[in-house]
């Protein structure tokens, strides 16, 4: 068989049915064989970045690793950002990249780049094939490795020659791999943590991607263990829909841009659970002021995320999933104790800083407020079978404050990396996953820009995906910094030249809406819902609205800020550095 | 609305700023890392250390293991405790890493290293540099008639001090090998 045909074989083999794409001469013998099959389906996009993004949301989405084919050189070095992206979220990827034939990598070759080189640090592992009998237990140890332990994005670069040479096929049962990371979490520490929930006064549940990432069972065992211990639960931005949004004991999205209750559980509590999640610096903000006085328990499957940043007292090492069953079982068999009493009083405190609304705005009745347009679209989009993609910036935790997400695998957004761009490809991703489903772009119109011609591929494969634009002419986010800490200089922070977004629309084929009045705006979106095909809708909002609740850079979680008075002086020099 | 609790100039951390909050002294450390010897496994190794900022002190590789396609990587680093943990959790989760072994915690061990010197003079001099050779159980692997090549092996403090006493001496050129290293027993 040759190497072409063992790369199709081995997708197929893998359970693959989907690839994202794009052509060029070092992967052509492969797209030969895509040509002759049909169990594959390809998604060509317009830009490699893009096809790696489109794979994390169909990644995100299906809980099924993505899979991206581009070439060489310019193919590869174009996927990198979308590499990165997948390996600071853990989202499982399996890039195969066209080479330059073996015999001529290291001279330059046209369109040659030290793929594996560069790519190194940015995925969880990667291959350079040099060898075609090697390269089905390469393809095949590829996805066992992308999504084994912590998920992440692998990469197989292989040679043109390597893809025209025959070898010997071997299917994935015979792959045997050395790397088996650790699911059963110790059964001691375990203990220890539920010994430390029977008793604790101030108990807080800290979730994120990891809950995801381990699958569904993960989220139903969470929800079975909120609903048992009465526990408050909240949850980083990559952990959303791991617990419903509109559950009773739901706190709300926690760090910078956090909800106020549930930053200040965080920090007053006396017993921190952190589930899959990694005390990122966006979480924690100042350290030494990091929740003072709690015991910290720690739930990953990932050993060096363990003691990274904050010293946790009860390590524990393992899957979600089946960390929580253990957990369930030993807090049961100790007869399903919590301190109910001390609960009571921990949930009045609770009530109270609920009472503060952080997320209250001014409402206007002739600007469309982007909290607005957010609270809007969520009240007529919530019943919809919904998948909501997002850029990066103010509009990001917008709408992570103001949508609610029930169900884990619905909410797809850049993290770690915090990857402009990232939206209008991951909606095509999660379209093509979910056909039948609605599926929502919360954009900002900079960070849209950035892979726009990605509308191209909605269009070719008819996703009526909707980009909704919270179009303030600024790059919010970057505004909102240089209003708080650089003495309202606004450096390059405004969108000049914007093109008109509906007949943008328009000549891509789409349909475009524009909406500038409070009062248009539910009949606007309801036009957008109704049309069946992609929509760009242009929300024109306020201009200089602000994100908040905030924890500036360099405080802690109960120096928040609320609403935008009296900002002035309250990021103090050392925050600045910061971001 | 109003901001809360925000006095000005509380803040003299950074949250980017991990390391220097932690005041504890650094520390030395020799890990044994076996790996895949497969291509561009030292390159993951290395990348990990400059890539997060950690040092190396020294490193040496080669195959052990011919029949299992094993290397053994020894580094001598040097960090906070907390530093150290990451440094080997870090190093576990290379997928060609096999194992990690902190040599320096994990009971005794034996280090050492090899040298060469190559030590120019005359008269005097190239007499003492002999006779000091012989006291550190050098050998001598090449002589002309104006310089000698010393071997010297030993642990890295040894070697150190060889090159201390050889300086004023003639040292003309040295090279070393870096600690290898296994636990006792």
């Amino acid at each position: 068989m040759s190497g072409a045909k063992m790369v199709v074989q081995a997708l197929i083999d893998q359970g693959v049915d989907t690839v994202f794409g794009y052509p060029g001469g070092a992967v052509l013998p492969i797209y030969d064989e895509i040509f002759l099959q049909n169990s594959i389906k390809h998604f060509l996009v317009r830009h490699e970045q893009g096809a790696v993004h489109a794979a994390e949301a169909y990644a995100r989405s299906t809980g099924k690793p993505g899979v991206v084919l581009v070439t060489s050189g310019p193919g590869a070095t174009n996927a990198v950002t979308g590499l990165t992206d997948a390996l600071m979220d853990s989202i499982p990827l399996v890039v195969l990249t066209g080479q330059v034939p073996t015999f001529m990598i290291g001279s330059d070759a046209f369109q040659e780049a030290d793929t594996v080189g560069i790519t190194r640090p940015c995925t969880k592992h990667n291959w350079l094939v040099k060898d075609t009998d090697a390269l089905a237990h390469t393809l095949h140890t590829a996805f066992h490795v992308a999504c084994s332990g912590r998920p992440g994005p692998v990469l197989v670069d292989i040679p043109k020659d390597v893809q025209f040479a025959n070898g010997t096929y071997e299917g994935p049962a015979k792959i045997k791999s050395h790397y088996q990371p650790q699911l059963k979490g110790d059964l001691d520490a375990i203990t220890a943590l539920v010994e430390a929930m029977e008793t604790a006064r101030k108990p807080i549940l800290y979730t994120g991607g990891g809950v995801i990432n381990s699958g569904p069972v993960a989220s139903q065992l969470l929800r079975e263990l909120v609903e048992a211990t009465n526990f408050p639960i909240t949850s980083t931005l990559m952990g959303l829909g791991c617990y419903p949004g509109n559950g009773d004991n739901w706190l709300g999205m926690l760090g910078m841009h956090g909800l106020y209750e549930a930053n200040m559980a965080m920090h007053d509590c006396d017993l921190m659970i952190n589930i899959g999640a990694r005390f990122d610096d966006r979480i924690t903000g100042r350290l030494d002021a990091f929740s003072p006085g709690s015991t910290k328990a720690h739930i990953d499957i990932d050993a060096s995320s363990i003691n990274k940043v904050i010293h946790v007292d009860i390590p524990i090492l393992g899957d979600v999933a089946h960390v929580l069953e253990d957990m369930l079982k030993v807090w049961k068999a100790r007869g399903r104790k919590t301190n109910s009493k001390a609960l009571k009083t921990w949930w009045a405190e609770i009530d109270g800083w609920r009472k503060i609304r952080c997320l209250d705005y001014a409402a206007d009745s002739k600007v469309i407020k982007p909290q607005y347009a957010l609270e809007r679209l969520e009240a007529l989009t919530k019943d919809h079978d919904r998948y909501i993609t997002t850029e990066v910036g103010q509009h990001q935790m917008w709408a992570a404050q103001y949508m609610t997400f029930n169900d884990p695998n619905r909410w797809m957004t850049s993290g770690g990396l915090g990857t402009m761009g990232y939206g209008v490809p991951a909606s095509i991703g999660a379209q093509v996953a979910h056909p039948g489903s609605l599926v929502i772009n919360v954009a900002g119109e900079a960070s849209w820009l950035m892979n726009m011609q990605e509308m191209g591929t909605a269009m070719q494969y008819g996703l009526p995906v909707k980009q909704f634009i919270l179009n303030n002419e600024r790059l919010g986010m970057v505004r909102q910094w240089q209003e708080l800490l650089h003495g309202e200089r606004y450096s390059q922070s405004w969108s000049e030249s914007l093109p008109d977004f509906v007949k943008l629309a328009e000549a891509f084929g789409a349909k475009g809406i524009l909406c500038s009045d409070p009062a248009d705006l539910d009949e606007a979106i309801m036009q957008m819902l109704a049309y069946d095909g992609p929509v760009i809708f242009d929300c024109l909002v306020e201009k200089h609205e602000n994100c908040f609740p905030m924890i500036p850079s360099g405080k802690a979680h109960n120096e928040m800020l609320l609403g935008d008075a009296a900002i002035k002086g309250a990021i103090d020099a050392s925050g600045s550095v910061l971001v | 609305m109003n901001a809360l609790n925000i006095t000005k100039g509380t803040s003299s951390k950074s949250a980017y700023n991990l390391r220097s909050g932690h005041a504890d002294l650094n520390e030395r450390h020799t890990l044994a890392v076996l790996v895949a010897n497969e291509p561009g496994v030292l390159a993951r190794v290395i990348g990990l250390f400059s890539g997060r900022g950690y040092n190396i002190e020294s490193l040496t590789v080669a195959e052990v293991d011919h029949e299992g396609h094993t290397s053994r990587i020894t580094i001598v680093t040097s960090g906070t405790p907390q530093i150290i943990e990451q440094i080997k959790a870090q190093l576990g989760r290379i997928i060609p890493v096999y194992d990690v072994h902190d040599l320096t915690v994990e009971g005794p061990s034996v280090e050492r290293e090899l040298s060469l010197f190559k030590v120019s003079g005359k008269g005097e001099k190239r007499v003492e540099a002999l006779r000091l050779a012989d006291v550190f159980r050098a050998n001598v692997v090449d002589s002309t008639l104006d310089s000698f090549t010393f071997e010297v092996v030993g642990s890295p403090e040894k070697i150190d001090a060889f090159a201390d006493l050889m300086r004023p001496l003639g040292l003309a050129e040295m090279a070393r090998t870096g600690v290898a290293a296994l636990s006792r027993g």
